[in-house]
């Protein structure tokens, strides 16, 4: 199956890329559970490195499932997968750690570490990468500032609301600059002003070059910012148009950092 | 420490946590005695072995009756017997007139030999020490001279050498049989931690996490484990060794030598814990790397 709609028509697919920003491109991918029908049915996209990207679908659509294709949780049954300038659906899997480190992920369900404080799960891509304690210590308390958790810093996240974990999940996937970013309905438990907020953030990050592919089911946050969709409907994908009018980096950031206001969420 | 103790995995709440020292505990002590005693006996049986020369002799008695002739026929055929068997260098015959000296000192110089019921003896140098065939070497030389005998002390000797060396392989064997349970047991226990730990592994190796990085958590607190349980293995054992020293203290310089104990093997028993806490912990990684290579 081709690309449905014309959008990539005439796009050269870069698929080696510029530093600190990836190209994905699939090609014929399946996906399926067990013996269960296909979640994913052959299909196949690019997108530009360093392009910003929704992904939306009803529930059920096959969303995460797509996003762990991306994030090298599985394998797709068929197909693909191309990022980094080279096929990840293939790569053996001593090679995995390397990309993985590469790739920011905020899961729908966050999947903090329930005894590690917020310092310490935020850390983890660091640590994991073999990174200074010195380095820590000064770079995570400083994004933890940013996405306003400074006063929860030695919390564990059962003690924290579902918008706070969300908050350390995104700056767990963040923290380590990654050249691509998939985050799966980060703005799922928070109110449409951190909503906005957390996506400022995630848009300071493209700026720096990286990659990002959001799944969201809100619709309003869709309407919102000007990026392309990749929608998922009966195992299909097409690339659909911004649905906000203006263009990309119309007037986001007048007014300094936007995230500074974090601080006091 | 604290760092060397920080963990990205809940394993401080793992079930295997109080099972492991305690099982290494009981398999420590067990090893300790079992190394004690072989050892001990290593040591004493090689004491034994040095105080048995690779001489003997074997007595051939007199039959009542018999000429003569007949008597120097038949330590003849018991000496080229001996002569003819693998383990022996030299048989000789000991000449009558060295009986007579022999006898000197009891029944004066002019005893006829021939005449008395004294047994004739035969002088023999062993090539090696093979003092576990002294049996079958007793049972052939019988065959020809019946009632012959070979030194008594030195047959007892070689079957308490026997004895004491079957025992030692039993000691080894269970060193090695405690070695294999407690590899298995660590493997069960690290699986099962393993089990309980998928769900934050998997988040480990998705944000980059190598399965050495994964393996090394579980390793140094299988390490901690191993080696709290090998000292107190140790400290259970070292009572007991003691107790068993004091009670072999009385037997020296009796009929046998017995255990004098080498520092060197103080050194060995002390090594165990240590040992064990490298067994556990090498086991803990080589199986979780292991489970780890059948995930994504
Ligand atoms: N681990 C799994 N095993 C079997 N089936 C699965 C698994 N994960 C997802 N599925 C199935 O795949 C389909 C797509 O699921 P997926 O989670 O990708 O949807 P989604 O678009 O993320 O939904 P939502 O918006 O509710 O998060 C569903 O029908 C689901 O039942
Ligand atoms: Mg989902």
């Amino acid at each position: 199956m081709a690309f449905k709609a014309g959008q990539n028509k005439g796009r050269t697919s870069r698929i080696v890329d510029a530093e600190g920003s990836t190209a994905i491109r699939f090609d014929n991918v399946s996906l399926r559970y067990g013996t269960g029908p296909d979640v994913l049915q052959d299909i196949s996209f690019y997108l530009d490195p360093g392009s910003f990207h929704f992904l939306t679908g009803q529930s059920g659509a096959g969303k995460t499932s797509l996003l762990s294709l991306l994030y090298l949780a599985r394998r797709p049954t068929q197909g693909s997968v191309q990022m980094f300038g080279r096929d990840v659906s293939s790569a053996p899997r001593d090679a995995l750690p390397a990309l993985r480190r590469r790739i920011g992920v905020v899961f729908q369900e966050f999947r903090l570490l329930d005894h590690l404080s917020t310092l310490d799960n935020v850390a983890l891509p660091l640590r994991v990468a073999g990174v200074s304690e010195a380095e820590i210590q000064r770079h995570v308390p400083e994004l933890l500032g940013w996405v306003g958790l400074s006063r929860h810093l030695h919390a564990t996240p059962p003690t924290l609301s579902g918008g706070q974990k969300q908050r350390v999940a995104i700056a767990r996937a963040v923290i380590n600059r990654p050249d691509l970013l998939v985050a799966d309905e980060p703005t799922g438990s928070v109110d449409d002003r951190t909503a906005t907020r957390l996506m400022h953030l995630f848009m300071e990050l493209n700026r720096l070059g990286t990659t990002v592919l959001i799944a969201t089911h809100n619709e309003g946050l869709v309407r919102k910012f000007p990026f392309e969709r990749l929608h998922l409907e009966g195992g299909q994908v097409s690339v659909l148009p911004p649905l906000a009018g203006w263009a990309a980096g119309d007037g986001l950031f007048a007014g300094g950092n936007p995230l500074a206001d974090l601080e006091d969420l | 420490m604290a760092r060397f103790l920080r963990s990205d995995l809940p394993v401080a709440a793992d079930p295997g946590n109080r099972f492991l020292p305690l099982l290494v505990a009981a398999m420590v002590f067990l090893a300790t005695l079992a190394l004690a005693g072989a050892l001990a006996l290593q040591d004493m049986t090689t004491r034994w072995r040095g105080s048995m020369t690779g001489t003997l002799t074997v007595q051939v008695p007199p039959v009542a009756g018999e000429s003569s002739a007949d008597t120097v026929a038949r330590v003849d055929r018991v000496v080229r017997l001996l002569a003819s068997l693998p383990e022996v260098a030299a048989a000789v015959p000991v000449a009558d007139e060295q009986l007579v000296q022999m006898l000197q000192p009891w029944l004066g110089s002019d005893v006829l030999i021939a005449d008395l019921p004294v047994p004739r003896l035969v002088d023999v140098s062993l090539k090696v020490e093979a003092m576990a065939g002294l049996d079958a070497m007793l049972a052939r030389v019988r065959d020809v001279a019946p009632g012959a005998l070979i030194d008594d002390h030195r047959v007892w000797l070689a079957r308490l050498i026997a004895l004491a060396d079957g025992i030692r392989l039993l000691a080894w064997a269970t060193l090695g049989l405690v070695g294999t349970a407690t590899t298995a047991a660590v493997v069960y226990a690290t699986r099962s931690g393993l089990a309980v730990h998928r769900p934050h592994i998997e988040v480990l190796h998705l944000i980059g996490a190598t399965d050495g990085y994964v393996a090394r958590q579980f390793a140094r607190r299988a390490l901690i484990h191993g080696l709290i349980g090998g000292a107190i293995g140790t400290l259970m054992a070292a009572p007991a060794l003691i107790a068993l020293l004091a009670l072999l203290a009385p037997l020296e310089g009796g009929l046998v030598p017995v255990v004098t104990p080498a520092s060197v093997h103080f050194l060995g028993l002390a090594l165990l814990p240590l040992l064990a806490g490298g067994v556990v912990m090498i086991t803990a990684y080589r199986t979780v790397r292991r489970q780890l290579a059948r995930m994504l």
